[in-house]
Parts: structure tokens; sequence; C-alpha cells
């Protein structure tokens, strides 16, 4: 269901920063890129902690349904949130994890990278992992220009911080930029001798 | 993360619900807000506080809900075009004070961002279990408007009018939002204030010592003055005459009552809002309003899609219940679906007005997610 429509779900746990990550790709996509673009989130009462889950959905018309149906999408930044939302997946859909925090993965269809251990060592704030990650997802989605991204990134971001963002953000396109998507299997449950 | 964005003129915003709401009062007139901030309607009193003072405005965190309703009430007595915004457990608590406003007949706008309950219940999930509670939950026979928001654009329009209406008829308007409108982000192209139509209330014309401050006349919605401008009166929330002193005179008494419906009855037209999708030729419609309605339009294009004349009626005035179009659709089609977040409200007034043999289903989800198209999609296909 839904032609046109591009979905991503950007997940973790509370205070590392998804909710955040989505509305920069919303803005990247919808104001920079001028494509219709919905944003939504869900998360538990609790301040810290607990899962969060956040969603864009891209169209080129209007967006009538604003959550995702069947992401196309799927950022892992925990395990926790690995094991959840994967069953949600489009078949053809990707998944990217933090493979700092996520040490089994249910599909050879994925993007790996550290971001969390990208983000401490190379950017020296790990606060700064849902960036890197941001980064990748970017590069991955095919549906956002990388400039956009950035130039939404930095409108949203307090003064002083920019540099770090940045670098969080292009150490992430650069990590992913060594994935060729094509190695990997077409389908999230069957490898490609199976089919 | 609420941005203080303002209102730019036809430049794109990613805006939430919650935010559009505020521009959307902030085009209306609003200049007063007061408010105790509660998930999911926080970002409305965020928002507020960072822009009242820019123009001039008042924003005050209350102690409570209660005493937020009573601020927006003497502020509106005032002349300031005012607003609170809370949600379920908050709405509870305004409910007196709902009651007082419609007695005493002070326009004032009261957003209620929908969430699970009862109670504390489900404080970041949407829900819309409060709709007979925006209807009756305040004591005793009285009128009142309730609109509801569905996307992050008509959020703005829809609080323009609530504004608007509450001007016009003297009346708390309610504006039933829901966790889910009020935190999705969309990017809007909000409309130049110029191209927006904004409503004031009547004020009096005759000397001050000329003015009879609840006199009836053929709108039934009396002259307002402000205080501190010379005409004096007296506010009670006891039932009053036309001078505003309280009255047990049975013709007195009736004649109140009687006008204060009788405002809303004559305005009904005005109030009335709905929006149509494909209902020309529907044999089986959906009837929804909220979030709901979104899921209802993406269930509609597939039912038909698959060969079913499938047509929406979105509400987005649900009291005054608006009766002529729902009657209208149950007279044309043989099968109606109300979908809504709670076990079933607007349903019950559905089946009210349905004096055909038309079937009137109901399809409840209360586990705190919005209804999905294909859920919709599915009841369609049964029917």
């Amino acid at each position: 269901m839904g032609v046109n429509r591009y979905e991503i779900r950007f997940s973790g746990s509370g205070g590392q920063g998804v909710i955040m990550t989505a509305i920069v790709m919303a803005e990247a996509v919808g104001i920079y890129g001028g494509k219709y673009v919905c944003q939504t989130q869900s998360y538990g009462p609790e301040a810290r902690g607990g899962t969060s889950k956040a969603e864009v959905v891209i169209s080129d018309q209007t967006i009538d349904y604003p959550k995702s149906i069947k992401p196309n999408l799927l950022l892992a930044m925990n395990q926790a949130a690995c094991d959840t939302y994967f069953s949600d997946l489009n078949p053809e859909g990707l998944l990217v994890v933090d493979s700092t925090l996520v040490n089994e993965v249910p599909t050879d269809r994925v993007v790996a990278i550290p971001f969390t251990q990208i983000a401490r060592q190379d950017i020296g704030k790990e606060l700064v992992a849902n960036m890197v990650a941001l980064g990748a997802v970017g590069l991955v989605s095919h549906i956002v220009s990388l400039d956009h991204l950035e130039k939404a990134l930095m409108a949203r971001i307090p003064k002083g911080t920019e540099e770090m963002n940045r670098k969080a953000l292009r150490a992430g396109i650069e990590a992913a930029q060594k994935i060729d998507l094509n190695d990997l299997p077409r389908s999230l449950f069957l490898n490609e001798g199976e089919i | 993360m609420p941005s203080s964005a303002p209102n730019n003129n036809g430049r794109k915003l990613l805006l939430q619900g919650n935010e559009a709401i505020v521009e959307g009062a902030l085009v209306a007139g609003c200049k007063f807000f007061a408010g105790y901030p509660i998930t999911p309607a926080s970002e409305i009193s965020e928002v507020f506080s960072r822009r009242m003072p820019e123009i001039g405005g008042t924003f005050i965190q209350m102690e409570d809900e209660i005493a937020s309703m009573g601020a927006i009430i003497g502020a509106s007595l005032a002349g300031a075009k005012s607003m609170t915004a809370t949600s379920g457990p908050g709405f509870s608590l305004m409910q007196e004070n709902i009651g007082y406003a419609s007695i005493a007949e002070t326009p004032c706008v009261v957003v209620n961002v929908m969430r699970g309950g009862p109670s504390t219940g489900l404080p970041t999930s949407p829900a819309q279990g409060d709709v007979m509670q925006a209807r009756w939950g305040t004591h005793g026979d009285h009128p009142i408007i309730v609109l509801t928001t569905s996307t992050v654009r008509d959020s703005f329009d829809i609080t323009v009018k609530a504004f608007n209406l509450a001007e016009e008829f003297r009346v708390p308007v309610i504006i039933l939002s829901d966790e889910g409108v009020a935190h999705t982000r969309e990017v809007v192209t909000l409309p130049a204030s110029r191209d927006i139509e904004v409503v004031d209330r009547t004020v009096p014309g005759m000397p001050p010592e000329m003015y009879v401050p609840f006199q009836d006349n053929g709108r039934g919605v009396p002259d307002m003055s402000t205080f501190g401008d010379g005409y004096r009166y007296h506010v009670t929330g006891l039932t009053h005459d036309v001078r505003g002193f309280p009255t047990m005179k049975s013709e007195e008494v009736n004649d109140f009552i009687n006008r204060l419906f009788r405002k809303i009855t004559h305005g009904f037209h005005k109030i009335q809002m709905v929006d149509t999708f494909m209902t020309e030729d529907a044999q089986v419609a959906v009837i929804a309003y909220g979030s709901v309605a979104r899921a209802a339009r993406r269930a509609v294009l597939d039912a038909r899609s698959h060969g079913i004349k499938a047509g929406l009626l979105h509400l987005i005035t649900l009291f005054p219940f608006p009766r002529t179009v729902v009657e209208r659709v149950l007279k044309k089609c043989r099968w109606v679906l109300v979908p809504e977040m709670n076990m079933g409200q607007m349903v019950r007034e559905v089946k009210r007005v349905n004096k055909y043999p038309t079937h009137v289903e109901k399809y409840s989800r209360v586990d705190g997610h919005i209804i999905t198209p294909d859920e919709i999609y599915y009841q369609l296909m049964k029917a």
C-alpha cells in the first residue's frame, strides 16, 4: 500500500536523540527538498530510558496517513529497538544498526556501523551518535540531498555546536560510503542463494 | 523542541500541531494565555511563553488547571481574547469554570489534546475518549461548541475559527486535538494574516447609562462591554436577569436558558463544519474526525481502488452535532462506519439521528494507537 511513499523509522532508547534525528531529516526533505513530509514519534512517560521511536513519511503528494505503515528503512540504535521493530520492516526495506550496541542482527540485509563508537572516538562526544547515524541514513536512503541534510542540521542545533555536529554527520556519511548496498541481499528474509 | 518561528507569511515551516495552534491563536488576536503544562499539550504553553512577550501579550503559568480557566475568563471579561490548553486530567479540573464561562457568556478557547484515559492513563498516546466530556463535562444544561483538528495545517485554521466563534456567540469553544495531531510535524505554509478573517465581539454602542448587559437581541448574543470601559455590569455564576443580577423568576430564568441555546441554534449553519471526500456516489461511508479522519481518507481511496464505492464525511464540528450533513450521508448510503479511538462516543450521535434503514457500525480502538487505514479498509470490505 502507498505508492510514492518512503517511510523511515528511527528507534533507540529515550535520550539517544532519535526524535531530533527525525526532525532534522524531516526539515531537510520537507523545507529544503520541497517534498511532503510527516514526522511523528512515540515514547513512554519516562524522561530517560524506555524505547523511543520517531518516524518520517516522505512523499511527492499530500500525505493522508502520517505514521509509517511498512517502513522502508529502520534505524535501530540499540538491541531492544532492533528486536521490537524489525518485523515491521518492508521486506525490501533496509535495516541500519548501531553495531556498538546491536550485537544480534536478524538479517543479512543490514548496514551495520558503530555510530556510538565513532561518536566517542572520532568526534569525542558520544552525544552526537544520533547525528553520525543520520549521516549514514541520509546516504543509504537515497531520499534526501546530503547538502540539504547538513543545512537542516545547522539550522536546528544550538549555537557553538556546529563544528561537532557537522563532523558527526560527515563521519556517518563516510562510514556508509564504505558499504556497497548492491552487495546486500535484496530481501530481508532470504539470502540470494535461496531465491 | 518547538521552534519560536513566527508566522512567516508564505515561508515553509516544519510545525507540530501544537505549534500551529499557537500560530492560529496569535493571528486570531489572542493576547492572553494561562495554563499548566501537561503532556501532550505542553508545547502550546512552551511556545506561548516565548511568543506572548514578543507581541505584548500575557503568558501566565498558573498553579493548576482550575485557576487557568479562571484566569482566562477574567482576561476575556477585561477585553482580551484568551486561551488555555490542557489534556484529559487538566480538562476534568477545568469543567466547573467552563460552566462559569458558559453562564457568564465569556468568549474563550480551551484546547484539550486528548490522550489515553481515564485518569493519568496513557500520557504520551493518542485517544478520543473526551468527546462526550467536551459536550457534557460541566454540569447543567448548556450549549457549547466543540471543534476537532486532524492535520497541522487545519490546527491553525480551526484555532482561528474557534476564536471567531467564541467572539461571535460569546461561548467557550473547545478544540479537541489528540496526541497524534499534536505531535505530528508537517511542512506547512501559513496564510498571510491579511487573508484571514478575524471576528471580534460586538461592544456596546450606546452610552454607558443605557447599557443593559444581558439584553436579548435578534442574534441572542448581547453586546459585551470591556471591564474598565465605564460600562458597569455584574457577572455571576447564578442564573441572572438582563441586568446581570441573580433571579429566580421563572419567566426570566426560562428566557435566559432558552436564549443561551437559541444563539447556537441560530448560528448552527455557521458553526457546522465538515469536509466531504468522495461522498457524491458513495454507497458506504466512513464518518470520522481527528487523526482517524486521515486514516479513513486513505482507506476510502484503497476501497475505491478495489471497486467499493466508499466515501468519507470528516466532522470538524462535533457539537452542535452537524446533523444535517450526517443525515444526508445516512440517507444516501446503505452502510456507515464510525471508527473512533474510544469505545464508541460519536457513533451514538450518528445512531441518534439515523431515521433510515442504513446500518451504522462502530469500530473502536483503545490501545493508545491511531486506527490504521488497513483496519478501516478491512471494515469497509465487510460492508
